[in-house]
């Protein structure tokens, strides 16, 4: 991985993006935007490879996440006995006719010839089947809902650190995708986009609703953290000792002893906050380097090349003998499993799952702006259309303020229009990514750091 | 006998008269959407919020009527403005493909290039739509609110069940129906209808014969423009406006596109009524229904409901994909229009 000199520019335009920060709205907020930066990167990743690598569209961005979220959720809480006893069986009675049926479908898919026969047989069978499975279920879930409604009313999880769901999240949204990609990868592409966005929709509307699997639009709030809590460092001697290092030469310089301990304490308190962003930037860092590692090999290997071949003529490459429904399932799989990873760290930078959070907008169509602003194609310029996409999303807003101020500044104080614009600051972002996306596609359609094509 | 009719009232009221309304905001947004897919060929995620735009559009005018006393009596006010907003609609449909669609075009560009255009028309236009009005709801429906309240039909028929008529589902009824003749009628009858359907066939040989493309274009961005407005007309005065709803509109509209097979007007609208009917008939609790129908001892102890109404939107992506399954082109095989 060598990079050459735009992209080390792109990379410095991003160190010191962060550092300007630092310095003028101080390192906590620097920090919060670094670590959402981080894991929109990793969401791009996912998004690139599916469309940079091989051109399959996945707009189901935001389904993949939720799915990553309910990971870290089913993963980390801990399991609500109570609700286990009085609606487990009545879930695995269901659970098991679920299989009966799927297996049934398959043997009249195997076993009736005539087409048209079919679809009546499967029609029937899921029908009934259906009807039986509800009975069991609706009286399971209804039990299930019915405990501690207030505190629980859900079955919860697996009580293992957040961390692992990290993994799993990988895997539940590579499953979910898996199912998607069955169905839809046949599609041409526009109808492809708008078939994972509905189901995606589907898949948010189902983890909103069910409660007793995800406590629905109750929230699941208190998960664990990878990382200590401040207020068990702000009582643990190394951390006091290493802020008094850190900081000696300021607390030297005060004599009295009193506003010496209050000054100490502020910093105390200040640095537990950054202490634990900085430990969450680190994880997520790691993650970001090790998949980003791994997608740029992928990319240059024989596998990445004929993902290419794929992309861009699909019928020479079949002709070549290529699976390319099978290789389009893979890629999405894999595409929506980084997705899915990225949901999972989301979740637990944030220690909550609130189901009615996930919308298109904002987790669908901004991720595709980075990608496309950034470079679809190019893995670091996946990350960097992530880093520069979300730095704008947030510091857009003062930025606007400060504008209208400008322009305004010849009017009342209380004039109408100044007045309103300024309660729409929020919006401005939108109209600023519509701006940057149609910019980007029609100046620099193949994004700010292009992909390479290595001949080799 | 006087069960059977009120069984029957209960369903009308419930199920087919708000289906019906429903039904026909979808048609008209799907008929959009399909307009654009045939004769710019491309799909238009833009197109929820050119809807919300004429709305907010005509809500605007609306306030100003009101403020001058101006208004139609037990007609609602957004009649009068409606006029307006569809202009502003068709203006602004004309500037996107102006700065925005027609590089893309005269480029040959492949149609998903064009989508995440029309996505970045979409966010232009949200933004522009919130900083105008924000994000509250708004209820602009004035006027006599309805035809026949569920009291007096009950006085009047001495039925057990009442039926609710109001105004703004007899006026979305009326106008889709004035609107798609006018449509119909004027892609079927008139020589601009005959080139446009030419034009959307095969763009080559229309060019050979003389058919003007920029003309074309023109023409389907008043269509379009006048369809979106109205139809988020009828759906905000319908329901109430709220500029987030419309994001979430789009994705029934273009179901409906598709299942009626994309490229077909005709099956635009049929695929409206479909999606629509599904949706209220899949999540509707037909207890009451059934008490009429069935003697005391088999009557239904629970809601008899398919899916709980938090589906509604998922059903509607249901019956798409099946849709796409079974016959990937739609129910009227798509693609010309």
């Amino acid at each position: 991985m060598r990079f050459d000199k735009y992209e080390w520019t792109a990379i410095s335009i991003m160190v010191s993006l962060f550092i300007f920060v630092g310095f003028i709205q101080g390192w906590s907020v620097s920090l919060v935007i670094l670590n959402m930066c981080i894991i929109s990167a990793i969401m791009t990743m996912g998004v690139n490879i599916s469309w940079g690598y091989a051109g399959v569209i996945n707009f189901g961005v935001m389904g993949f996440l939720a799915m990553g979220g309910l990971a870290a959720v089913l993963v980390s809480y801990p399991p609500i006995k109570e609700a286990w006893q009085v609606g487990g069986s009545g879930l695995g009675i269901s659970f098991i006719l679920l299989i009966l049926l799927v297996i049934a479908v398959f043997f009249i898919n195997k076993l009736v010839e005539k087409k048209s026969h079919k679809y009546w047989f499967n029609g029937l069978v899921i029908l009934f089947g259906l009807i039986i499975i509800r009975y069991f279920f609706l009286d399971a879930t209804a039990k299930i809902e019915e405990v501690d409604p207030a505190l629980a009313g859900f079955l919860g999880g697996a009580n293992l650190p957040i961390i692992f769901s990290w993994v799993v999240g990988g895997f539940f949204a590579g499953g979910v995708a898996f199912v998607i990609g069955k169905v839809a990868l046949g599609l041409r592409s526009d109808y492809l986009a708008i078939v994972t966005l509905g189901i995606s929709e589907i898949v948010v509307s189902v983890l909103k609703h069910e409660e007793w699997l995800s406590r629905g639009v109750k929230n699941v709030i208190g998960l664990k953290r990878p990382v200590p809590y401040e207020i068990n460092l702000q009582n643990s001697e190394w951390f006091i000792n290493m802020v008094t290092w850190f900081n000696s030469s300021k607390l030297n310089n005060i004599i009295d002893p009193d506003t010496k301990q209050e000054v100490l304490n502020n910093l105390i308190i200040d640095g537990s906050g950054i202490f634990v962003k900085l430990n969450y930037a680190l994880l997520f860092f790691i993650v970001m380097v090790v998949i980003y590692y791994f997608a740029n090999k992928a990319q240059i290997s024989p596998w990445g090349r004929m993902m290419r071949a794929i992309r861009d003529n699909e019928v020479s490459a079949n002709a070549m003998g290529k699976d390319i429904v099978k290789q389009h399932l893979i890629i999405f799989v894999i595409g929506a499993a980084i997705v899915g990873v990225a949901g999972a760290m989301l979740v637990t930078l944030d220690g909550l799952f609130t189901p009615s959070g996930y919308r298109p907008l904002r987790f669908t169509f901004i991720i595709w702006i980075m990608v496309i602003v950034g470079g679809s194609g190019n893995n670091l310029g996946a990350i960097f259309g992530g880093f520069v996409i979300w730095f704008a999303w947030i510091e857009v807003a003062p930025l606007t303020t400060f504008l209208i101020e400008i322009f305004t500044s010849g009017m009342d104080p209380q004039n109408a229009i100044r007045l309103h614009l300024l309660d729409s600051v929020p919006y401005f972002r939108y109209l600023l990514m519509g701006m940057v996306l149609l910019l980007i596609l029609r100046y620099r359609p193949k994004g700010i750091i292009p992909e390479k094509v290595r001949h080799s | 006998m006087i069960d059977f009719i009120n069984s029957i009232v209960v369903l009308l009221n419930f199920v087919i008269i708000p289906g019906l309304s429903y039904g026909s905001q979808l048609a008209l947004g799907a008929l959009g959407v399909t307009f654009v897919y045939a004769v710019l060929r491309f799909a238009n995620f833009a197109h929820g919020e050119l809807m919300s735009f004429g709305a907010m559009i005509t809500i605007l005018f609306t306030w100003f009527f009101q403020s001058q006393n101006i208004g139609l009596g037990i007609l609602p006010t957004a009649l009068i403005a409606l006029p307006f907003g569809i202009l502003a609609t068709i203006v602004l449909g004309l500037l996107s493909d102006k700065f925005v669609f027609k590089y893309y075009r005269k480029q040959k560009s492949v149609p998903v290039v064009l989508a995440m255009v029309s996505i970045g028309v979409m966010f232009v236009v949200n933004a522009i739509i919130r900083i105008i009005v924000g994000t509250e709801t708004i209820k602009f429906s004035d006027g006599q609110k309805f035809i026949m309240k569920a009291k007096q039909f009950k006085a009047m028929t001495g039925l057990n069940e009442g039926l609710a008529l109001k105004s703004s589902q007899v006026i979305t009824i009326l106008i889709t129906i004035l609107l798609l003749t006018f449509t119909f009628w004027f892609l079927q009858k008139t020589k601009t209808g005959k080139s446009m359907r030419a034009f959307s066939d095969n763009e080559d040989l229309a060019l050979l014969s003389g058919i003007n493309p920029d003309r074309v274009v023109f023409i389907t961005w008043l269509i379009v423009g006048t369809l979106a407005c109205v139809a988020g007309t009828l759906y905000g005065l319908d329901k109430s406006y709220k500029p987030i709803i419309y994001l979430n509109l789009v994705l029934p509209v273009f179901a409906s596109a598709i299942v009626g097979g994309i490229g077909s007007p005709f099956g635009a609208v049929v695929g409206g009524y479909v999606i629509a009917f599904s949706e209220i008939m899949v999540t509707y609790a037909y207890k009451k229904f059934f008490k009429y129908l069935l003697p005391e001892s088999l009557e239904p102890s629970s809601l008899v409901q398919l899916l709980s109404t938090d589906y509604k939107f998922a059903v509607s992506f249901t019956i798409l994909v099946i849709v796409l399954l079974i016959r990937p082109s739609g129910i009227f095989r798509g693609k010309v229009l």
